[in-house]
């Protein structure tokens, strides 16, 4: 194929896109508006599901180590634990920091007392990346030699994994429902809008357009298309996202302690090429598909 | 080394269209073709009439494989339209222009892309239309319009237009299914006086068409079509009254 034919199929392609003003209207439309739906719903469970891991990773497991434990047992016991993949930070609390915190919440202050009753309550404070591994974490504890104890909250552990899943379906759920619905909607606007034209591309196909020729154009149309009907969404998605963000830190400002937004890059390192990738790709197979239809002349 | 690329000869004194017991069926019942022999001459001009149902149009549908027949044989130019292979198709097509009662006119274009388009489809140089698409619509009478959009044409002009572009590849066949069909008598001289212009230059033209006073004056070989048979075969024929 010569270069210039090539580079007049792609020109075509673009010239279509100002031709048929009111079925780019439509496509564009159809496609940032699902687009729209899609990121926004993206973002709010991705930060639903950022907000609970960062609650998650509050939930912690004491190990109470041997009251004649030696320091250089009590240091290896400590790197043990770190090694663990589940494990996030550890913290270690003597038993004589343990008795000044009990002391000091309870009586105030240590004085008055000559031992320290909380002599055998040295302990590692582990918290984790990922409560639902808990109870593997609690079972290789309670194995270590020198821990004589672990103290672990089952309940909200199992509270965290529980909505985590749900959370997790529902998020699958949602975005596959939107997802499909994008597909439909946008591959029947580019259908119908093809289905207008068919008499366009019969008549190169009895002046000896080959497929290629024929079809090539309307394919680089339906991919621009999806280009632009998918930056518009993603361009709102961008400004809302960063305004909900100034927003709720500026007016609850209690909300912005407990609530941790994911940053913009971070959501859009995602949303971008998902976005586009829709765009394109329906732009692309609808397109193509339809313009198959029209080419058996 | 020998050079294995192959190239088909076509004999020149072999019918540049030719069919042979040429039958075509859509569904049960009455075929649209039925065994009908046809052999036309490079240079001829010829008339296909018929009333509506007899034929002429899958005829055409034939001729430039857009329909395949039920059985027989049919070569166009050499080549065996039946084995033809489906990407093989349009190239076929370049050696046929093609000119419709609707003059099937891209729309969004103007008419010089209109008529450059049949030369980009055969992937000319730029310099190559910029010097073949004006001379072409000079000849159709159109020089001054290139700008044009087909709504803004007269029904004979966009003819001309559509004229124009099936000839611009300078192909040995012209097929004109019911050209001036939605043509006055005057614009519908005019198109016949171009096909036989470029009749004169060496085109093979075959006209389908109802149009009476046209063919009786004009005097070519006329084939009469009925319910998908060859009823008469005339040289310098006219048209026949079948009631």
């Amino acid at each position: 194929m010569r270069i210039n034919t090539l580079f007049y199929c792609i020109w075509q392609g673009f010239k279509n896109i100002f031709r048929n003003k009111w079925f780019t209207l439509a496509s564009v439309a159809t496609i940032s508006a699902c687009l729209f739906m899609f990121g926004l719903f993206y973002a709010i469970l991705a930060n639903f599901q950022y907000i609970m891991k960062g609650l998650e990773q509050g939930v912690s497991v004491t190990a109470l180590l041997e009251e004649d434990i030696t320091d250089e047992r009590t240091r290896e016991i400590g790197d043990m634990i770190a090694r663990r993949s589940e494990v996030q930070e550890t913290v270690y609390v003597s038993a004589d920091e343990t008795w000044e915190q009990f002391a000091e919440e309870n009586f105030g202050s240590t004085d008055g007392f000559r031992e320290n009753p909380l002599s055998d309550c040295a302990h590692y404070v582990i918290y984790m990346n990922d409560v639902s591994g808990q109870q593997t974490l609690v079972d290789y504890l309670r194995s270590i030699d020198g821990v004589r104890k672990v103290n672990e909250s089952a309940l909200t552990a199992q509270t965290f994994v529980g909505v985590n899943a749900i959370i997790g379906y529902v998020s699958i759920g949602i975005i596959l429902i939107l997802f499909l619905v994008s597909i439909f909607l946008i591959s029947n606007t580019v259908t119908i809008g093809i289905q207008v034209r068919k008499e366009e591309i019969q008549i190169m196909k009895y002046i000896g357009a080959t497929d290629f020729f024929a079809r090539a154009p309307f394919v680089i149309e339906g991919m621009l298309i999806g280009v632009i009907g998918s930056f518009i969404p993603l361009i709102a998605v961008y400004f809302i996202y960063n305004e909900a963000m100034i927003y709720v830190a500026g007016s609850w400002e209690f909300l912005s302690q407990l609530l941790r937004f994911l940053p913009v890059d971070e959501i859009f390192s995602v949303l971008v090429p998902v976005c586009i990738g829709i765009g394109v790709g329906i732009g692309f197979i609808g397109s193509y598909t339809t313009v198959r239809k029209h080419l058996s002349v | 080394m020998r050079n294995t690329t192959t190239r088909r000869r076509v004999n020149p004194d072999a019918p540049i269209i030719s069919l042979e017991k040429v039958s075509k069926a859509y569904t049960a019942g009455i075929p649209a073709l039925n065994d009908v022999n046809l052999h036309i001459n490079r240079g001829e001009f010829v008339f296909v009439v018929g009333d509506s149902g007899s034929g002429k149009s899958t005829l055409i549908k034939l001729l430039l494989r857009e329909l395949l027949p039920t059985s027989g044989k049919i070569i166009v130019n050499g080549t065996d339209v039946v084995r033809l292979r489906r990407r093989q198709i349009p190239k076929f097509r370049r050696n046929l222009g093609v000119v419709f009662q609707d003059f099937r006119l891209l729309k969004d274009r103007n008419v010089y892309e209109n008529v450059a388009f049949a030369q980009r489809i055969i992937q000319k140089s730029n310099r190559e239309i910029r010097k073949n698409v004006p001379s072409m619509l000079s000849i159709v009478g159109l020089a001054g319009k290139y700008k044009a959009r087909p709504k803004q044409l007269s029904g004979g002009e966009q003819q001309r237009v559509a004229l124009a572009r099936a000839l611009v590849n300078k192909p040995q066949i012209l097929l004109a299914d019911e050209p001036t069909g939605n043509l006055d008598p005057k614009n519908s001289w005019e198109i016949m006086n171009l096909l036989e212009k470029i009749n004169d230059s060496g085109t093979t033209v075959l006209v389908v068409t109802h149009n009476r006073e046209i063919v009786n004056a004009m005097k070519k070989r006329v084939i009469t079509m009925k319910k998908g048979i060859i009823i008469s075969d005339e040289e310098e024929g006219g048209y026949i009254d079948e009631d």
